[in-house]
């Protein structure tokens, strides 16, 4: 029996592919519709779910939507089924099979046709069969995902009619896909299944895996050996890309560390300042970005896509420019004191929290993302975020125009000359205070455009910049004080490290493992994975 | 011959234990038996909150030990105190016994709720007072020595000697904040009800714990002072000022930093553990980073290398800050952040340092100096 009304469901399932061989008449299915006024429970109602499947008709998918969706209505005075849309205490109703409109009725003169879980997932069902001759290709590949998900002997001839007249290669790869994973559960012969673990196997993730132990559980002999080695191969390569995904996930976590850090790796690495107010200057960028993108929206909300190419130089002068004021205030006083310029930086930052707090209150501002940064992508089985991949690029941009700044141009060569020997870089005619004040606001502007990108995957609130300063002055000293390319691996190693740590250790244990590894560290190399040696060293 | 040294070398150090001495009398009489409708009456909520500056202030003190004479930052000085603090707190847990929310007779609240079934071996032994004691000293006191023999040893100094200790704070708050440790996650241990057998919210406890407050404090100045004044205290100043010439000299620096060093954080777990059962609850934020500098800037104030000076400087900062927050909320974070730039750029020997120099130069007028006695720290 069960055989009879499958092979009745795939004939129809075939008809519903090719509308114009089959009309059945519209009576049928009105006939079939209005049990659903009459059915007493869920069962009763996914029998006629299935049953107006098995009907193919284009309005079905209609019908099937918005029953989902819980827009199904019956009219309590008579019979009559429709779709209705809420319209404040009216619902517009609409005929279900011819589409047409149908006038308007007050709620309380119908009834909602109810859904539960499980019967929402029959009608996902059901859809999957019917929107394979749909032409918007991404329902086709959804619906061959579902397919392949739950195989269904049934579906077998409307898949290889479906495979046939594909033309859409991606597509028509999902639908052989799941065409493989039904004949592994068909009666067909043994070539053609193993051809379907070949199949299989070359899509590797994890529901072709499932599909394929399954069927090496049911199956014996060479099937069952060819299957055996098909799982294997794909939970090794399922491995390879999880390894994957976490390198990935640790370049992300680094590239965050190294926007938060770079800019100290420039304050404390090349001028052995203890900023402790760096954290607030990442914070201040972000809320340039904030106020620019409030004014953006006020005065030219088109331009809002542009919105992060206006804050990044705001940020830079504004965090640039308090970190001068900084420098000229306070800390050239205290050259040489490097424990007491821990202390008044800390000082400074309390200050400039509780200004921004006192400005913008403490709640989390809401700073809003361009529509590029939006979405994700799909590499092989990574799933890659434009707005991860944007601030990857970023700091890498970042970091790389320092460098260059710092090897290849003047400012840059007097820079590194006052760190390594202050005395006699003045001698030679260098005026000393000046970079000490233009570094320092050089390491607080780039701390500005961290902040500029960080607001994009944190909450902008007066502790936002608290978050990352403990993690920056790790990765600058493990990478080494002074030295760029140290405060880059640092970062990367350190993201890495952590991500590697997250699955079998958890998220704060892991964090907690990556802290006592640096102390241990710390101890083996008291002066980082890249030390300057010579006579700066005690500088 | 000790008490001798102590007594006589310096009006100072008499004038200070007289005080200490004297308040620890004084205030619980005042608390206790004067009317309460008396001029002279001390309500109970002054004896609490100067019993928790007292707690403040041993630990500026054991910070100023280390910081002030032998040129250690610690910026996490918190993580010795706050876990003094869960040892005390783990005492007075178990104290209560079958009168918690579930009437578990063995497992505190949290376990209960967390569904464990057995008391883990971290609590062993923790309903003996004179155990839990032992691990206030000991849990910190190694925790610092294992932490320094490392340290120490491998020349970590300065800058990247304070950035590990900050990590090591860190570390201990994530840690203390996650459930499974069995510590009492982010809600940490309060709801205490007795401690060894007196109500913990009765006034004559409370009074007591305030006598013992500056008791300790008096022993942590003794002890403090006599480390600095002795042979090995010249040395930790020759450390403080000049690290690798003492090591040619011969000494093994590494040794006199780790002996001072554990001695500080000993100082610290008692103040954290006397600071407990006085304001009733004990969670991971104590370990936070912040904390651990806000008491680097209570040194500072008082004045670095002093000792005097760091007991001093807890008491006015945190006085300000308790005014600060009833009087102008939004603006205790300025004042804060102020104090800290103002003191380092204007008073960096703090108000006792400033002080003594002041009076210094006017016995100096009056007479040729005698002799320059090293209790500055070199800038």
């Amino acid at each position: 029996m069960q055989f009879v009304r499958k092979l009745v469901l795939a004939v129809i399932v075939v008809c519903a592919s090719l509308p114009s061989l089959a009309r059945a008449d519209d009576a049928g299915l009105r006939a079939t519709l209005a049990r659903v006024a009459t059915a007493r429970n869920f069962q009763e109602t996914e029998a006629v779910v299935r049953d107006l499947a098995a009907t193919g008709e284009p309005a079905v998918e209609r019908i099937l939507s918005a029953l989902a969706d819980g827009n199904l209505y019956i009219r309590k005075s008579g019979q009559g089924v429709f779709i209705g849309k809420e319209d404040g205490q009216t619902i517009a109703l609409a005929d279900p099979v011819a589409g047409a409109a149908a006038g308007t009725a007050a709620k309380g003169d119908l009834t909602k046709v109810k859904v539960n879980n499980a019967l929402r997932r029959t009608i996902r069902d059901a859809m999957g069969g019917l929107t394979l001759g749909s032409d918007d290709p991404a329902a086709r590949l959804s619906a061959a995902g579902i397919m392949l998900k739950r195989p269904d002997i049934a579906a077998l001839p409307a898949l290889d009619a479906a495979i046939a007249r594909e033309t859409d290669a991606k597509v028509k790869a999902a639908l052989a896909q799941a065409r493989a994973a039904t004949v592994l559960v068909s009666d067909l012969g043994e070539a053609e299944k193993l051809a379907a673990i070949g199949v299989l196997s070359n899509r590797g993730d994890s529901d072709a895996l499932a599909q394929l132990t399954a069927f090496r559980a049911a199956s014996t002999g060479v099937l069952a050996e060819t299957a055996a080695r098909s799982v294997q191969h794909i939970e090794s390569s399922m491995a390879a890309w999880q390894v994957a995904q976490n390198v990935w996930y640790g370049i992300s976590l680094g590239s965050v560390l190294l926007l938060a850090a770079i800019g100290l790796a420039i304050t404390f690495g090349v001028m052995g300042v203890i900023n402790m107010a760096h954290g607030e200057m990442v914070m201040l960028g972000a809320y340039t970005t904030f106020v620019v993108q409030q004014a953006i929206r006020a005065f030219a909300p088109d331009l809002f896509d542009w919105s992060l190419a206006f804050a990044l130089p705001a940020a830079f002068l504004v965090a640039g420019g308090v970190g001068l004021a900084i420098e000229r205030g306070m800390i050239r006083f205290l050259y040489g004191r490097p424990l007491e310029t821990l202390l008044a930086t800390w000082g400074v930052s309390l200050i400039l929290q509780q200004a921004v707090r006192t400005i913008f209150g403490p709640t989390n501002q809401e700073v809003g993302a361009p529509s590029w940064m939006a979405g994700a992508f799909q590499l092989g089985q990574l799933t890659i975020t434009w707005s991860r991949l944007w601030i990857v690029l970023f700091c890498l941009a970042v970091f790389l125009v320092l460098v260059f700044v710092m090897k290849r141009t003047s400012w840059g060569l007097r820079m590194r000359a006052v760190t390594q020997n202050r005395r006699m870089a003045a001698s030679m005619g260098i005026r000393t205070p000046w970079v000490d004040a233009f570094t320092f606001a050089l390491g607080s502007g780039i701390a500005g455009i961290a902040g500029v990108a960080l607001s994009q995957i944190d909450n902008v609130s007066p502790n936002f910049g608290q978050g990352y300063i403990i993690d920056s002055f790790m990765v600058v000293v493990f990478g080494g004080v002074g030295n760029l390319w140290g405060t880059f691996i640092g970062a990367m190693t350190l993201g890495v490290l952590n991500k590697f740590l997250e699955p079998y250790a958890g998220a704060v244990l892991g964090k907690i493992l990556v802290l006592v590894l640096i102390i241990l560290f710390i101890q083996k190399r008291p002066r980082g994975l890249f030390a300057l040696k010579g006579r700066a060293v005690e500088a | 011959m000790i008490a001798r040294r102590l007594f006589s070398s310096d009006r100072r150090i008499a004038v200070t234990i007289a005080t200490l001495l004297a308040a620890a009398v004084i205030v619980p009489v005042l608390n206790l038996a004067v009317p309460a409708d008396s001029v002279f009456h001390m309500p109970s909520y002054v004896v609490a909150l100067v019993g928790k500056y007292l707690c403040y202030a041993l630990l500026a003190l054991a910070l100023d030990l280390v910081w002030g004479y032998c040129g250690i930052l610690s910026l996490g000085h918190g993580a010795f105190f706050a876990l003094g603090g869960y040892a005390m707190g783990m005492y007075l847990m178990r104290q209560i016994g079958p009168r918690g929310v579930y009437s578990h007779p063995t497992l505190p609240d949290f376990m209960v709720f967390l569904n464990w079934k057995e008391l883990p071996f971290t609590w062993w032994g923790f309903s003996s007072f004179p155990y839990a004691m032992l691990m206030v000293g000991l849990v910190p006191g190694i925790l610092a020595f294992v932490f320094g023999w490392f340290a120490f040893r491998s020349r970590v100094t300065g800058v990247y000697l304070s950035i590990i200790t900050q990590a090591l704070t860190y570390a201990l708050m994530l840690a203390f904040f996650r459930n499974d440790m069995g510590f009492g996650g982010n809600n940490g241990l309060t709801d205490f009800k007795d401690i060894l057998g007196f109500n913990i919210q009765s006034q004559t406890t409370r009074a007591v714990l305030f006598s013992l407050s500056v008791l300790a404090l008096m022993a942590g100045y003794l002890v403090a002072r006599a480390i600095v004044t002795s042979k090995a205290g010249k040395i930790l100043i020759a450390v403080r000022d000049a690290e690798a010439r003492t090591r040619f000299l011969g000494y093994r620096v590494e040794n006199y930093k780790l002996f001072v060093w554990t001695v500080s954080a000993v100082m610290a777990g008692i103040a954290g553990a006397l600071y407990v059962p006085q304001v009733g609850i004990i969670n991971p934020s104590e370990f936070s980073p912040a904390n651990s500098i806000e008491t680097i800037v209570w040194v500072a104030v008082g004045g670095r290398g002093t000792l005097v000076g760091a007991a001093l400087g807890a008491g006015v900062v945190n006085f300000a800050k308790s005014w600060f927050t009833g009087a102008f909320p939004q603006g205790w974070l300025f004042a804060l952040g102020g104090l800290f730039v103002f003191v380092t750029l204007f008073l960096p020997k703090g108000i006792v340092g400033t002080f003594t120099e002041w009076w210094r130069t006017r016995a100096a007028k009056r007479e040729p100096p005698a002799s320059a006695a090293a209790e500055q720290p070199a800038q």
